[in-house]
């Protein structure tokens, strides 16, 4: 009785958050989001890559962008760094092991604002089948209007990843040992 | 000892182009296991497939002019000695070493030109890629190169087995006619 009063309660306050929220949905369709990398090469240069193929959501009530939910799904598989040998070794066992583990998820926990345009994005990243959860700090560039009659915000965020922590522990070298993250999204209102 | 094929013997030339290729082939095996389980900072990590794909693809050119040869060539007919059975066996065992030769290479190449680059042969010239022909290219053409270059080392293996049992047991040509005959 108490478990399922409890439940109708969560409910009910799921419900009440949502009302107001909108589903947005990630632009990979029209490429306006991105989901890329950088780490050191030996020490000396950076080394850019990014993964093709991704999709998300966000829900989002205007009025209380704490209350945002946003979900992205990547497929490990896609992932590109310009040079099919390299992607093929990191496709293997010794990096993301595709085969075992095709897709990357980002489920946001929690989201606290810390200015008209930032805010602290939390949430459970799971890569190379380990969930850890993750904060990082987001900033909001703009949104409105498109000129197509469309409707859509976009964001970026940044945050840093070590490999080990992901059970990825081949041996790049100890500058090589930490991947950026850099996401940009762009989402439009369904 | 004579330059083109006998109906007994092999010539020369195919001879050559058996044994060449048999130990080009055994040592990109070694050499592609080998390189393969190397680590970043190793030295031979850039150099080992830098000299595994300039190999291989002169092991295409040498392949393409023993396929020419065979055609261009009569067929030695097996030993008397052997049942039908063993001589569909050998001949389907020696058109199977063909198709895997094949694939093997086929599949190297579409490993390393996936992303459109070409291949160096060491400092010499370089094979141009042909474009990108499926998705997931350099993941489904490795594991293409990896299974059948097993499977080729196992028909090798196999292959050579039968031929000492040939000469040791059998005692008889098939051996010999594919190392020194006696014409």
């Amino acid at each position: 009785m108490k478990k399922t009063s409890r439940l109708l309660l969560a409910a009910l306050a799921l419900t009440t958050s949502m009302a107001h929220a909108d589903t947005y949905k990630v632009d990979t369709e029209g490429a306006h989001a991105f989901i890329q990398f950088k780490i050191k090469h030996l020490g000396y240069s950076w080394l850019y890559g990014r993964f093709d193929k991704f999709d998300g959501t966000l829900e989002l009530d205007e009025k209380h962008p704490e209350k945002a939910q946003i979900q992205v799904n990547i497929d490990t598989t896609s992932i590109n760094s310009n040079h099919a040998e390299r992607d093929k070794h990191l496709k293997g066992k010794d990096f993301l092991n595709v085969s075992k583990f095709p897709t990357a998820t980002f489920k946001s926990t929690k989201v606290v604002t810390t200015g008209d345009k930032s805010g602290m994005l939390t949430g459970d990243l799971t890569l190379h089948g380990v969930t850890k959860s993750i904060t990082f700090p987001i900033s909001y560039i703009g949104g409105g209007d498109d000129p197509w009659g469309g409707y859509r915000h976009g964001f970026t965020g940044t945050t840093t990843l070590t490999l080990k922590d992901y059970g990825m522990d081949y041996n790049l070298g100890p500058a090589s040992t930490q991947v950026e993250l850099m996401l940009d999204i762009e989402a439009i209102k369904q | 000892m004579k330059l083109t094929n006998q109906p007994r013997n092999y010539g020369i030339i195919s001879i050559l182009l058996h044994w060449s290729m048999a130990l080009i082939i055994v040592g990109l095996f070694a050499l592609g296991l080998w390189m393969t389980s190397l680590s970043y900072y190793d030295p031979w990590y850039r150099q080992g497939p830098w000299i595994h794909k300039s190999i291989g693809l002169l092991l295409a050119a040498l392949f393409a002019f023993r396929w020419i040869w065979r055609i261009s060539n009569i067929t030695p007919q097996p030993s008397d000695s052997l049942k039908p059975i063993e001589k569909k066996l050998a001949h389907g065992a020696h058109l199977a070493f063909y198709g895997l030769i094949a694939t093997t290479l086929m599949s190297g190449y579409l490993i390393s030109t996936a992303d459109g680059r070409a291949i160096e042969v060491f400092n010499w010239f370089h094979i141009p890629a042909m474009g990108v022909a499926f998705e997931d290219q350099e993941d489904i053409a490795g594991d293409i190169h990896y299974y059948v270059a097993f499977t080729l080392i196992g028909l090798a293996a196999f292959h050579g087995l039968a031929a000492i049992k040939h000469h040791v047991i059998d005692k008889d040509n098939t051996l010999r006619s594919m190392t020194f005959p006696k014409h």
